[in-house]
């Protein structure tokens, strides 16, 4: 197969001991950005952007340039995880799903089994979608060029619709959580009239809310502030702390193999789209609730639950390089800087790249394959490391934290306003989670709020106003029902089970 | 004190959430009239969405506050006790007067000194630590950061008068 | 210390103060890292720029503090600009602007002017070509406003990025030359919106050259026009048959339209002249780097440069342009 030898001419150009050790380097770097809020992929992509700029022009080079920062990026994407297990942060965006089932663990005192489930998983997505990028990339790039506004719509109204009916308590407290999330993503100026909505005057305000410093402040502080309410420690911290224990988890992860490829397919989908990395790890985590026999303990601390989004996440994560190098369109914020390291190094992201540069193409897809082995290998030795984290004592880890999610909040638009923002936000998630108040709605409201306004109205601008829109190909259409069918299920279902209960007697 | 004794019932909590939610659905309602709130020629105008959230924070929000006022045995619970609501404390003031410290109209002193204050003070108070192990940790940690964010990644955070000695600034 | 090594140095303090307060020739330098203001997201034209310039300034080392890209993008750039003019005086922060500088606080109200920036130097001027799928029979622009006139008002859809922006305000400007009406449907980024025409979600696109050029290689796109009162200079093939050089201007298809979007720097207000001279001796270094040449061409960037005050006149031009195209369209904010 043509591929196949692309890709061994790719691994010979990847394999040099200079780029296994940019690899290694790229990595170690990411894991590190991951872990902390503050630091994003495309920050240290960023950074490292002038460094690789002399790399490129000696032969060869922008393959390495581009392995050493894509290294950055997949280390990222480990490392988000990390935080959001053990200390209810999330590192990255798309590892707040992570915390439903990662922390609850990690109180269990089974983060290692947490942190080893998500690497993996992690690892499992990123293949799956560097396969396929591998084998099918031409016909996912058109794929990709049939979503538009319509099509983005009614990915987005699916992620909401599996994601909603989960939880459990008032379904009043989840319509006011979920529908304060999309007030707040309507903050801002409006992409489709250029109005400037809800922001009253303030500055701050402008920029609209950003999504981390909700996250940071409803689940880090709001956290810090419950446990504290219990005495001085972190539960959790009798962890086992041995390697031992990513053997252990391995046992069991085989069991979810539903799970995870439904979730790398979800992820695919979504990071081809693209839909970003985030939705889809909400999406995985939703459908995974719905479709497994132990749905319903989720959120006590599955390692299933761990699985779904970490899966989709990487996943997503990996396969959004896809439309980065065919179209010049970026998923993520780390794929846009990259996309603009492209052009620094003299090559055009376009359909043509494939053909004018295949070196380069098959060099990166290679060191995707060996980024991501290298990658497993140094978080998996590392989790007895990250797990003993919890053994600190609280009274100096929780300062510590304090300090991180204070800079992560302050990072986002360097300002000192978004760090009050995130401790009111770190009193608000006190009170939900005392007055059962679901935060999860609110956070995808948050997420998903402004993307699905502005396809919805795009759509609308198109059709002219005709609703229609929404069923007007079998592509919008066969998603939009599947959302809307998912969106209905538990009234279906209930439906369904009087039909038969009055057939039956 | 007894540190059992409530300082506010489950049912306040709930009146006084639901009431702030309740003025945020119509603070939201209020902003869209100026953009238009209805469904236009071509699709929804700017405040369409924004007015029906609005409206729904506000429903979802009286029907809240109808069943806190109907909550029965289970509202005169304690939302939180004195002793709780102690600890809280000790965690949130000192962070409010750390986030104050970073920057403030009067005397900001950067993240960098005020966090190594920080650390330092909660250490101290609430770990009661003795300074041979407060000082290196909160340094140390402090320092780590000081090289992550300003030197290596070049992320400029806020500094503060001592910063400015060292040539930081 | 001994008094006597302390009137030493007190001494050569006083002399070493007093001498660059005495001779301007000691050139102003930045003493810490340069913030380099994006008013834009990560990954847009002027993004882009910004980090092409970080990145040639730190390989051909062309200043001894290191320059930082912070993107600020809030509020259709509001952000980035309130912060630049909130740091009067601070000559360690520059803002790469984009037509935005003119249009939001216009649109919006935000209470921001460029008057209250001090100009640096232009960099260029970002080119506008108008697209088409290249599957559709349109084959100059002519053609394409006939065939909107045909369909009907608002049958065909324009795509472009951001609201009472550039891209709007040029479909604006379009109409009211030529009677044509388009739907027109604001996207998010410039590279999105060039794969929205491939997909044929919209019918034509006024992106800049860079956006756009891979998909014209690959032949998917047809360029028709540039809406510039020249051609671009650019005679190298791009595809098989074109160059730059070879689409017309608009006039010349009988659309008479042109719009230039200018890339060029500010510094806050209240910074010395000798200040600001250190910016624009950097920057021109940079212009005369392979790199920044190689760029340009690949973008199709109008090579114009001003500095001085022949720049801020024609800033200062171009706001009253944009004031008597935003007031045509209607996009003004209530009372501006």
């Amino acid at each position: 197969m043509e591929e196949i030898r692309s890709l061994m001419g790719g691994f010979a150009v990847a394999m040099t001991w200079v780029n296994l050790a940019l690899m290694l380097a790229g990595v170690s770097l990411g894991v590190l950005i991951g872990v902390l809020p503050g630091l994003g992929g495309a920050n240290g992509v960023a950074i490292l952007l002038p460094l690789t700029f002399s790399m490129a022009q000696s032969p060869g080079g922008a393959t390495s340039a581009i392995i050493l920062l894509s290294c950055i990026y997949w280390g990222a994407l480990f490392g988000g995880a990390i935080t959001s297990i053990l200390f209810n942060i999330p590192g990255e965006p798309w590892s707040v799903a992570t915390t439903f089932d990662g922390y609850p663990l990690a109180q269990k005192g089974r983060a290692g089994a947490a942190l080893t489930a998500a690497f993996t998983s992690s690892f499992v997505g990123a293949l799956v979608a560097v396969i396929l990028i591998t084998f099918i990339s031409p016909i996912i790039a058109k794929f990709a060029l049939r979503f538009g506004p319509p099509e983005f719509f009614s990915v987005y109204l699916l992620t909401f619709s599996a994601f909603v009916g989960m939880a459990k308590g008032s379904p009043f407290k989840t319509i006011t959580a979920m529908m304060t999330g999309f007030a707040l993503a309507a903050v801002g100026i409006d992409t489709v009239t250029g109005q400037l909505r809800l922001t009253f005057d303030i500055v701050e305000l402008l920029a609209g809310f950003d999504f981390l410093i909700a996250v940071i402040g409803l689940f880090g502080i709001g956290e810090i502030l419950l446990t504290i309410e219990e005495g001085l420690e972190f539960r959790g911290a009798k962890a086992k702390l041995n390697l031992r224990v990513v053997l252990d988890t391995w046992k069991e992860l085989p069991r979810y193999w539903k799970t995870s490829i439904r979730s790398s397919a979800v992820g695919c989908m979504m990071g081809i789209v693209p839909g970003g990395a985030t939705p889809a790890s909400f999406m995985a985590y939703g459908l995974a609730k719905k479709m497994s026999r132990d749905g319903e303990e989720f959120g006590t601390g599955k390692v299933e639950g761990v699985v779904a989004p970490e899966t989709a996440a990487h996943a997503a994560g990996t396969a959004a390089l896809l439309p980065m190098l065919t179209l010049g369109v970026p998923g993520s914020p780390t794929a846009a800087v990259l996309l603009g390291g492209l052009l620094i190094w003299g090559l055009q992201p376009g359909p043509l790249l494939f053909v004018e540069k295949p070196d380069f193409v098959w060099g990166l897809i290679a060191s995707m394959y060996l980024g991501n082995i290298v990658g497993l290998i140094v978080v998996l030795t590392c989790v007895p490391l990250f797990a003993s984290i919890l053994r600190v004592p609280f009274s100096i880890i929780a300062p510590v934290i304090l300090v991180i999610c204070a800079i992560g909040a302050y990072t986002v638009h360097n300002s000192i306003f978004d760090v009050w923002l995130m401790i009111v936000f770190g009193i608000l998630g006190y009170i939900f989670k005392k007055l059962d108040y679901p935060m999860a709605p609110l956070v995808l409201a948050l997420v998903l709020g402004d993307r699905a306004e502005d396809s919805f109205r795009q759509a609308m601008l198109g059709s002219q106003g005709d609703i229609r829109v929404f069923f007007s190909n079998p592509l919008v259409g066969t998603i939009t029902g599947l959302a809307l069918l998912l969106l209905f299920w538990p009234l279906l279902s209930k439906a369904i089970a009087i039909a038969r209960g009055g057939n039956g007697r | 004190m007894d540190g059992k004794k409530p300082v506010a019932t489950t049912r306040t909590a709930e009146l006084v959430m639901a009431g702030i939610f309740l003025a945020f659905g119509a603070l939201v309602m209020w902003d869209t009239r100026r953009l238009g709130a209805s469904w236009g020629a071509d699709g929804p105008q700017a405040g369409y969405f924004p007015f029906y959230i609005g409206l729904m924070i506000v429903v979802s929000a009286v029907v809240t506050i109808f069943r806190a006022l109907n909550l029965g045995e289970r509202g005169r619970e304690a939302f939180v006790e004195w002793g709780q609501l102690r600890m809280v404390l000790q965690v949130m003031i000192p962070t409010i007067v750390y986030v104050a410290l970073i920057r403030n109209p009067w005397f900001s002193i950067g993240i960098y000194a005020a966090s190594a204050i920080f650390i330092s003070f909660f250490m101290w108070h609430l770990g009661k630590y003795r300074w041979v192990r407060i000082l290196p940790i909160s340094l140390g940690v402090v320092v780590f950061f000081f090289l992550m964010f300003e030197i290596w990644f070049k992320v400029p955070l806020p500094k503060g008068p001592i910063e400015t000695v060292f040539g930081f600034n | 210390m001994t008094n006597r090594s302390f009137a030493k140095g007190l001494l050569a303090a006083v002399v070493a103060s007093a001498f660059s307060v005495l001779t301007p020739a000691f050139a102003w330098e930045p003493t810490k890292t340069v913030e380099f203001i994006v008013p834009a997201g990560t990954g847009g034209g002027a993004d882009q720029m910004a980090r092409l310039v970080q990145a040639i300034i730190a390989k051909h080392g062309l200043m001894k503090e290191s320059v930082v890209v912070v993107n600020k993008g809030g509020g259709a750039g509001a952000e980035g600009f309130l912060d630049v003019k909130g740091s009067k005086g601070d000559p360690h922060k520059i803002i790469i602007t984009l037509s935005n500088t003119f249009t939001t606080p216009m649109a919006t109200g935000v209470p921001f002017n460029w008057k209250d920036l001090t100009p640096v130097r232009m960099l260029a001027l970002d080119q506008f070509v108008l697209w088409v799928h290249a599957e559709t029979p349109y084959k100059t622009a002519k053609d394409y406003i006939e065939a909107t006139k045909k369909a009907g008002a608002g049958k065909m859809k324009m795509g472009g990025t951001g609201s009472k922006q550039e891209d709007q305000i040029i479909t604006v400007a379009l109409e009211k030359q030529t009677g044509a009406k388009f739907t027109y449907i604001p996207y998010k980024g410039g590279g999105t919106v060039a794969t929205q025409l491939v997909g044929k979600h919209i019918d034509s696109t006024v992106n800049n050259p860079i956006e756009a050029v891979a998909q014209w290689r690959a032949g998917n796109l047809r360029p028709l026009c540039v809406f510039d009162d020249t051609r671009m200079p650019y005679k190298d093939k791009v595809t098989k048959e074109m160059s730059w050089n070879d689409i017309p201007t608009c006039k010349e298809s009988g659309v008479d339209t042109d719009y230039l979007m200018l890339r060029g720097i500010f510094m806050p207000g209240g910074v010395t002249p000798d200040q600001v001279k250190f910016y624009v001796d950097v920057l021109e270094k940079v212009r005369q780097t392979p790199e920044w040449k190689k760029f340009m061409e690949e973008g199709a960037f109008n090579q114009t440069a001003l500095t001085g005050k022949e720049y801020a006149d024609w800033v200062a031009k171009a706001d009253q342009i944009h004031y008597g195209l935003m007031k045509e369209a209607g996009f003004l904010a209530p009372g501006k």
